[in-house]
């Protein structure tokens, strides 16, 4: 017996059954549609996250103050400490000191009402010095950036992402323009170019001041609290080496001699993208074991049936016995039947689960990613598992004893 | 043709061993047609069995064609059905949802070579077939289509396509009319006599062993009948 016949055998067999046959691919169909989506999803996300990540600035490295462990007893929290100074930053500048460093700023955060004329919208205010556009990789797209004079002296200007701008001025040129933070009164000297990246991360939501202004007249009772030092490496490459030199220079400042007391915290880019990385690969498996396990209840529910079916054709196959089938062409008839079952249903799955992941996808902003892996990994488990339960019911219909068989009623 | 040396048949049903055939000496040259009668429980079923290879003696030799099919495997004994078997059962036996001429081309499908004779195909083998049971105008239909005479047409067919050196029918009237069984009976003999078929004939019916030209009467899974009839 050919293959052609085998497989013309199986598919009078499942046609014969038009209604079971197609319920019982359903649970492969949804097996392998749900493995495609979800791994879609995931790769979704984590190539958003990423776009997200790379948009803070290139090469950039964090400071942030922490509480040294172990000597108080209680960590007060992220970014609560008050160990960092203008000094500290002056130190990273240094390029005797720090030669990988090309430049480090102060951060310093306020939040408050935003008002121009009867608008009013909430941003994050962000003291800092001129190297802000350079380290955070912003572009300034009209008017100016302020200048260390304007640091200096405490002058009151803010530069402006576009997402404050859209929301505060509508089709007003805000260069010129006065808004008030907190009751206080600021003239917009400058506009960010939009960066991208939406939620909660967006990187346009900001308005930049300098740190001295941001310390006068907002920050009010904190005093001049820098939350945050953000240090830029001349390479990717040399991302290490600016760590290293910038937690050398900290140590020295802060006198302290064993790095686990250090009471600062540093964080790359790379930290970052490594951690969100993970957890989204984390993520990705997670989901494709959940569609995995559906694949093997799909696989179960193909078992059930086709030993159903080889209990209702017992009769069907003492014939065929009677006939000159052998044990291996029964064999082959049955485990054909099973493997259509599951390939068919893989194949329909695969085509669901592309189209329900670039729906998604567009819907979710980050288009349509396929991984044409995907396709052949759903396609070979499918086929797997039609093989793997479909071999021991074909194997009991094999089996059958054709006196017995051809007098089962 | 068929030679059975002292068969012994002995089942095991739970602790009990049933002897359905106690030594068995039968010889069917070529050409007969014999009919193996009996009550129900005599041991011709088991016996039908054995000759039909679906089933190998508990002892015994049973040589069919001059070759020992006593001691074979499950495949080999496949392949012997195949090729030196046609059966005719009592309920036919047509494979459901499946036309005629497929039903009649499936030993020829088991049997993967090519057709013997030059220039002919398995459908075009198995629409012989089915012409020479009369049935060329019905070869289209599925079991269900068909009569309980056509569908064992059918199966007559089906028996002789791959055309086997004995034909071995088991109650093949028994869910037949009156009119009907004349019919496949009728057959029957005109294979046996027209082409020279050896046929071995089941059944419990006088009426129906009257076409055989030989009876043999089995009882306790002995022979105590063996003779020729007119």
């Amino acid at each position: 017996m050919n293959l052609f016949e085998a497989i013309r055998m199986a598919a009078n067999g499942l046609l014969a059954n038009r209604l079971r046959s197609s319920l019982t691919m359903l649970g492969i169909l949804i097996g392998v549609a749900a493995v495609i989506l979800l791994v879609a999803v995931g790769n979704g996300a984590s190539v958003q996250i990423n776009a997200q990540i790379q948009s803070l600035g290139a090469n950039v490295i964090y400071v942030f103050p922490s509480n040294a462990r172990g000597t108080g007893g209680v960590s007060q929290g992220f970014g609560t400490g008050q160990s960092l100074t203008q000094a500290d930053v002056n130190a990273i500048n240094s390029a005797q000191q720090a030669p990988d460093v090309v430049a480090a700023i102060p951060i310093a955060q306020s939040g408050g009402q935003i008002t121009y004329g009867s608008q009013n919208y909430f941003a994050p205010t962000i003291g800092t010095t001129p190297a802000f556009p350079q380290v955070r990789d912003y572009q300034v797209a009209e008017g100016s950036f302020f200048t260390d004079d304007d640091v200096n002296a405490k002058h009151r200007v803010v530069v402006l992402g576009q997402t404050v701008v859209d929301n505060l001025f509508g089709t007003v040129d805000p260069i010129g323009q006065t808004i008030k933070i907190n009751r206080q009164s600021f003239r917009v000297i400058g506009v960010f170019a939009p960066k991208g990246g939406s939620g909660l991360g967006s990187q346009d939501n900001v308005v930049i001041a300098p740190i001295t202004t941001v310390w006068a007249y907002l920050t009010g009772a904190r005093g001049q609290v820098i939350s945050q030092i953000v240090a830029s490496a001349t390479s990717a490459a040399s991302v290490a080496q600016a760590e290293t030199e910038i937690t050398t220079i900290l140590l020295e400042r802060h006198q302290i001699s064993d790095v686990t007391q250090a009471n600062f915290q540093l964080q790359s880019q790379q930290d970052i993208l490594n951690q969100a990385t993970s957890i989204a690969t984390a993520l990705t498996l997670v989901l494709g074991a959940i569609a995995g396990i559906s694949l093997v209840v799909g696989g179960i529910g193909i078992m059930n049936i086709m030993l159903v079916t080889v209990t209702e054709r017992t009769r069907e196959i003492g014939i065929r016995k009677a006939l000159g089938a052998r044990g291996r062409d029964i064999l082959s008839q049955f485990l054909i039947e099973a493997v259509t079952l599951s390939l068919l249903g893989g194949l329909i799955g695969v085509v669901a689960g592309i189209l329900v992941s670039a729906v998604i996808g567009r819907l979710a902003g980050w288009g349509f990613i396929f991984d044409p892996a995907t396709l052949v990994v759903a396609t070979a488990f499918s086929l797997a598992v039609g093989v793997v339960f479909g071999v021991w019911p074909a194997r009991q219909a094999a089996r059958l004893d054709p006196v017995v068989a051809l007098r089962y009623e | 043709m068929i030679a059975l040396e002292g068969i012994t048949k002995t089942y095991r049903m739970g602790k009990v061993e049933v002897h359905a055939l106690q030594g068995i000496d039968l010889r069917i040259g070529e050409g007969e047609f014999v009919a193996i009668m009996g009550a129900s429980g005599s041991g011709k079923s088991t016996l039908m069995n054995i000759i039909g290879c679906l089933d190998v003696p508990t002892s015994g030799r049973y040589l069919l064609d001059g070759a020992d099919v006593s001691r074979v495997d499950d495949d080999q004994l496949a392949g012997i059905r195949n090729r030196k078997i046609g059966f005719v059962f009592q309920s036919f036996n047509l494979i459901p949802r499946t036309s005629a001429l497929h039903n009649v081309e499936m030993p020829l499908i088991y049997m993967g070579r090519k057709p013997a004779a030059a220039g002919t195909t398995r459908a075009s083998r198995a629409t012989q077939a089915l012409g020479a049971v009369g049935l060329a105008d019905r070869i289209h239909h599925q079991p269900t289509e068909l009569s309980g005479g056509q569908q064992q047409r059918a199966a007559i067919a089906r028996a002789l396509v791959t055309d086997p050196a004995i034909l071995l029918a088991d109650e093949p009237t028994g869910n037949l009319d009156s009119a009907s069984s004349v019919e496949i009976m009728r057959l029957l003999s005109a294979l046996n006599v027209g082409q020279g078929r050896t046929i071995v004939l089941i059944t419990h019916e006088q009426d129906i062993a009257r076409f055989a030209r030989r009876v043999v009467e089995l009882r306790d899974g002995r022979i105590v009948r063996d003779e020729k009839v007119a």
